[in-house]
């Protein structure tokens, strides 16, 4: 390393010393405390709501809106994980449905094992085929930790190697997007088929334990609810640790100006793979936690329109900030889930609308224009 | 007073360059050797595209510590000369040479940089979403693998070295600015900088004056003048009169080949030179 020369030459030369900015904190008072709030909500709040307060009282929470959070939280962190390879790296993907339905899928293997064991049947589309018994490749699926070994594996070990050929190939901006999209067309061509042995276009379903306990009880909705919030949060430290990093720099650079930071001595393979590879891991999480909660995993999660979405969810909340992802994933999600059943075939106009509306005007989101309000206004 | 303070930030550079290379584990090449006194050897470049010829039969020799400008009309190939040195455009036929032992063309952009080539930009790139200080410490020379990157932390020295650098360039006051928030010759001085963490020995700086303002061009020339020496210098400029102000040499490149080559005397009375390019 170079030897600095000493300093006092330098101020009788400048008079003005430059002085570095310390890091910024982790996470500012009002961070920590936000995330203090949401885990009590999460972990304290809801559990009590609905399982302590009575049925009849108007602060009881029912199952169906249990079932319908956990199940946005896990959208959350599909945004998140989104959110760091386009917000951060500014790499548009438009396959992420594929690595959240294979962890989906990777837990519905389990869950169907555990049906298997408890009744003794085979789940029915091995039954509709006359298959006697699990094929190869669900081979050790009736462990849970092996299960999940795999949710997180299989999505990881996709994305390495898919990423490696696309990045190491500079395949880059609406070329790499078409691509991750044929990527999730072909998965969903290939899971359609019976043969396949995922049960064709009815996924996976008919789960019925999860490590011993019954699934579809109001106590499993709330224990998935309370591990999906806490895996959120999670998943939102790592990455905050993540983008303040070094490395994390790197990929905003990578972002803006990647001639530069090759010249600068990196190679941004390796940047860019870490952090694609991350992002599926982390979508295969939220697929193993989805699944339960909604009870069936099928080929449809890897339609090419469901990964547009979670784009669309990171664009509408705001993407490069990592708030801004989980606040779009849970007000498009809600709004959708109201708006589906008040006016259904508005729906898809109104998510269009917006997004468009969004990129022309709110290119940083709600998040973006929010803060914009706040530098108005003191 | 910038200049004697260059001076000794390059001794002091130079002196501890040895171990400053260990970083670079995974790219490291048969080292660099300039005992033959040529830091930069271009031997029949040939580039087109489309069939278009950018470069034709260049050939043109550095030597070490040199300060040498380049200049030509637009279109003459200069940023193409650059972009073959630094990996980014494979030549059709010809050999680069870094010293005697280092052959560029088998080098990728990032294994260049480790072998000791920096390279500013025509267009002043930095990272514009980044501050000023976060700039100049992604420049900094130390092991530049993904995974080191994840726990770095500047040591104390490190903090001192990208005080100094900013003091240098003249950014002293501006460490947290949002580099996009820079006036242009604000970011030209910032890409320099970066190109001093990297410590290179071969600078290779493409139009470093534009937009500059005449009191920043005379920063930067002083600047130059005393990098050189310890340093070599290949730079492209338009701007006359910076190059009367530190060119020992001069290149002239005109259709992707040298045309002319001396001193900016020599080279403005060449005849043919005139008529290419009027001196301008
Ligand atoms: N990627 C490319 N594809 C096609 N033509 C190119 C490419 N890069 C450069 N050229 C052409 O090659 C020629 C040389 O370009 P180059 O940028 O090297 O010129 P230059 O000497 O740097 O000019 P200037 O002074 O304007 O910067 C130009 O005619 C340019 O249009
Ligand atoms: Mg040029």
């Amino acid at each position: 390393m170079a030897v600095a020369p000493s300093s006092s030459n330098a101020s009788s030369a400048h008079g003005a010393r430059a002085q570095l900015q310390p890091p910024t904190a982790f996470l500012p008072p009002w961070g920590w405390a936000t995330l203090l709030l949401f885990l009590l909500l999460i972990c304290v709040a809801a559990p009590v709501l609905a399982l302590a307060v009575p049925h009849g009282s108007n602060l009881h929470l029912s199952q169906y809106w249990v079932a319908l959070a956990g199940k946005i939280l896990c959208y959350a962190m599909v945004a998140l994980a989104m959110d760091m390879v386009w917000g951060y790296a500014g790499i548009l993907s438009l396959g992420h449905g594929l690595f959240f339905a294979l962890g989906g899928y990777a837990m519905g293997m389990y869950l169907n094992r555990a049906m298997t064991a408890a009744s003794g049947n085979l789940p029915d589309f091995m039954q509709f085929m006359q298959w006697t018994h699990f094929p190869w490749y669900w081979q050790g699926t009736e462990h849970f930790a092996y299960a999940l070994f795999l949710a997180l594996a299989v999505p990881g070990l996709l994305a390495f190697v898919f990423g490696f050929f696309a990045f190491r190939s500079r395949i880059k901006g609406v070329y790499f997007s078409i691509i991750t999209q044929a990527l999730t067309y072909a998965a969903m061509l290939l899971f359609f088929r019976n043969e396949t042995g995922f049960g064709g276009n009815n996924g996976l379903t008919d789960f019925k334990v999860l490590l011993g306990f019954p699934v579809g009880t109001m106590a499993m909705s709330v224990a998935l609810f309370v591990a999906s919030g806490v895996a959120l949060a999670g998943m939102f430290l790592f990455a905050r640790w993540l983008v303040r990093s070094k490395f994390g720099r790197v990929l905003t650079a990578i972002r803006d100006a990647e001639s530069r930071v090759m010249f600068c001595g990196y190679d941004p393979l390796w940047f860019k793979l870490g952090v694609w590879t991350a992002s599926a891991v982390m979508c295969g999480l939220a697929g193993a936690l989805y699944a339960p909660q909604v009870g069936i995993i099928n080929p449809s999660e890897m339609s090419p329109a469901n990964s547009i979405e979670i784009a669309i969810w990171t664009a509408i909340g705001g993407r490069g900030t990592l708030i801004g992802p989980i606040v779009g994933a849970v007000l498009v999600n809600a709004s959708k889930s109201w708006l589906t059943v008040a006016m259904p075939e508005a729906w898809l106009y109104l998510l269009g609308g917006l997004f468009i509306v969004v990129t022309l005007f709110a290119p940083y989101g709600i998040v973006g224009l929010w803060r914009q309000w706040r530098l108005r206004h003191g | 007073m910038v200049e004697m303070w260059m001076g000794q930030i390059v001794a002091q550079e130079y002196g501890a360059d040895g171990d400053a290379e260990a970083g670079y584990g995974h790219v490291r090449k048969p080292g660099l050797d300039i005992s033959h006194g040529v830091a930069l050897y271009l031997d029949g470049i040939s580039v087109s595209f489309d069939g278009f010829r950018a470069l034709n039969q260049l050939t043109l020799a550095i030597d070490v510590g040199e300060l040498r400008c380049i200049i030509g009309p637009n279109g003459a190939g200069k940023t193409t000369m650059m972009d073959v040195i630094t990996g980014k455009t494979r030549p059709d036929s010809g050999q680069a040479w870094f010293g005697q032992t280092i052959d560029l063309l088998k080098l990728r952009e990032a294994e260049v940089v480790a072998a000791g080539i920096g390279r500013k930009f025509q267009k002043p790139t930095v990272f514009e979403d980044l501050s000023v200080q976060d700039n100049l410490e992604l420049a900094l020379k130390t092991d530049k693998r993904a995974r080191r990157t994840l726990f770095f932390r500047l040591s104390g020295e490190q903090r001192r070295r990208v005080e100094e650098v900013l003091e240098l360039i003249h950014l002293h006051d501006q460490a947290a600015r949002r580099a996009g928030d820079l006036s242009h010759g604000q970011k030209q001085w910032l890409e320099i900088g970066m190109l001093l963490m990297l410590n290179p020995k071969l600078l290779l700086l493409d139009e470093p004056v534009a937009g500059m303002t005449d009191a920043e061009t005379e920063r930067t020339a002083g600047l130059f003048t005393s990098l050189a020496g310890k340093h070599t210098l290949v730079v492209v400029e338009h701007d006359m009169e910076f190059v009367r102000r530190i060119a020992h040499k001069v290149t002239v490149l005109h259709e992707g080949s040298v045309l002319a080559e001396g001193s900016l005397e020599q080279v403005q009375a060449n005849e043919r030179v005139v008529e290419v390019y009027l001196g301008r």
